[in-house]
């Protein structure tokens, strides 16, 4: 008999890294996404009570993935005796076959692309990511972007309709398609990433979360890695970022308290985009690696012009959101340049709307200072 | 899954029938269409001024001048496409020459 607490921490753990691929493949059998979180949920319930008693299985994901499918195969077989839906018993027909665990593909990759694609608004895009990848509770999401808990279940459930109704492919889009798709994909990631600096850990982490497992099923393409780096180094510094709610800038950050090991990563994984390119992989665009790259990347700091575009107290750097609190406004020429260096101009230009709602925190006590004694622009030394 | 596609445009400097089907443009997107079996009809449509908008409202029939809403583009055709899924259909709408100076709407057929 395996501990509750053994048990909770297993299911947690499962939650976290096995979520995505559940309902991904659910979704991928029975071609109903509510019902596919549904027979997901069942899944981890049946965990909580099961694992008690068997134990807890060597590769809970597997395990999972068998438990959801048998309750959707259940559930369809009922529904087939009133209905007899085509697509129905041609699922019951291929699940005389259930292929052997080993051989389980995974289904992130045709999900996440599903969630980002272009016929969907971008918040839809977002919530949709964060609902179906990550897990995240449509309170969770609704908070995370400051807007009503029904206005995001609406938001969602328009969402899955439509990806029905307008035949929204499920699937890894052609090679014709990747690099908009992908470009399209990112842009959500990035902006999961943005949003989560503000409400704390819990996005940033998802952000880069997903971003890893799009690096480990994407090996080939050199723009999931770059967008990968970017987050990291940017993660790595966020406990020197503000002092007390006062942003600190990068010259006077306190660098013992930056993050070595997400530099570490974020170096290793910058270094492979560039090399990937340098290659001809990716999309065969070449980018010198010098100074002048890191430098682009954030590794070194290079602080463009910030300019003011808003009414005073606002600061718009690069095309990242104005007037962000907790935000190094320095950042964003960077950023904006890295993304667009590496390809990824969907994700600097895309901020919707909601990003940009003044009601989501008040201007940073730094960006009034700046506005009264004007905008210092660039005083980068660049060497860092 | 079928959708109609709707071809709007300004209507300014609007080609002849005769001039559309010499397009290279449009005659390659018509024989793509062909290549895909995806065509299930449609018609081009003559520009607004020779629109007649009808309503009935408490038994009173209203006809009159003019398309039923005022707005910028129009629509100046319709496609009936009968295809994979809505990349294919998007990939069909943006082969049509007026996407590149208009746009195209596509919607699914509520079957």
């Amino acid at each position: 008999m395996t501990s509750e607490e053994e048990v909770r921490a297993a299911v947690d753990a499962a939650y976290r890294d096995e979520w995505g691929q559940v309902v991904g493949t659910l979704i991928g059998m029975t071609g109903d996404w509510d019902r596919a979180e549904d027979c997901a949920q069942d899944a981890f319930a049946a965990a909580l009570t099961t694992w008690p008693r068997d134990g807890i299985p060597r590769r809970p994901g597997a395990w999972l993935t068998t438990t959801a499918r048998n309750r959707a195969t259940d559930r369809l077989r009922r529904d087939a005796a009133g209905a007899a839906k085509l697509r129905q018993l041609a699922i019951l027909e291929r699940d005389q076959e259930q292929p052997q665990v080993e051989e389980i593909p995974d289904e992130r990759l045709r999900l996440i692309f599903t969630c980002c694609h272009p016929a969907l608004p971008f918040p839809a895009r977002v919530a949709l990511t964060l609902r179906t990848l990550a897990g995240l509770s449509t309170a969770e999401i609704a908070r995370a972007f400051l807007s009503a808990e029904s206005a995001m279940a609406q938001r969602l459930s328009r969402a899955k309709r439509k990806i029905q109704e307008a035949g929204i492919p499920y699937r890894v889009p052609p090679a014709e398609l990747l690099p908009e798709r992908l470009a399209a994909v990112l842009a959500v990631l990035y902006l999961i990433f943005n949003e989560g600096y503000d409400e704390g850990r819990a996005l940033t982490a998802e952000a880069i979360r997903l971003a890893r497992v799009l690096v480990r099923l994407m090996p080939r393409e050199a723009e999931p890695r770059g967008l990968l780096a970017l987050m990291l180094l940017h993660e790595a510094r966020r406990p020197t970022r503000t002092d007390d709610g006062e942003l600190v800038t990068l010259e006077n950050q306190d660098r013992s308290r930056w993050d070595q090991d997400l530099i570490t990563e974020g170096v290793d994984t910058l270094d492979a985009a560039l090399a990937m390119r340098r290659t001809g992989a990716g999309r065969g665009r070449r980018l010198p690696r010098d100074r002048a790259e890191r430098r682009e990347h954030g590794l070194v700091a290079d602080r463009g012009p910030v300019r003011r575009t808003g009414p005073p107290g606002t600061v718009t750097g690069g095309r990242a959101q104005p007037g962000r609190g907790g935000r190094d406004g320095r950042r964003h020429p960077c950023r904006a340049r890295a993304c667009r260096r590496t390809g990824r101009l969907g994700a600097a230009e895309r901020v919707p709307p909601a990003a940009r709602d003044p009601r989501r925190s008040p201007p940073p006590r730094w960006a009034h200072r700046r506005g009264e004694g004007g905008v210092r622009g660039s005083a980068g030394t660049g060497a860092d | 899954m079928k959708y109609v596609l709707l071809i709007c445009d300004g209507e300014v400097d609007a080609p002849s029938n005769e001039e559309l089907d010499a397009d290279p443009v449009h005659q390659a997107w018509i024989a793509d269409l062909e290549r895909r079996g995806a065509r299930l009809g449609g018609a081009r449509l003559r520009p607004v001024v020779d629109a007649t908008t009808v309503r009935v409202r408490d038994g009173e029939t209203l006809v009159s001048d003019g398309p039923f809403a005022e707005t910028k583009d129009f629509v100046g055709g319709i496609v009936i496409l009968e295809c994979e899924d809505l990349d294919e259909a998007i990939t069909i709408a943006a082969g049509h020459p007026y996407a590149r100076r208009g746009s195209i709407e596509i919607r699914p057929v509520w079957e």
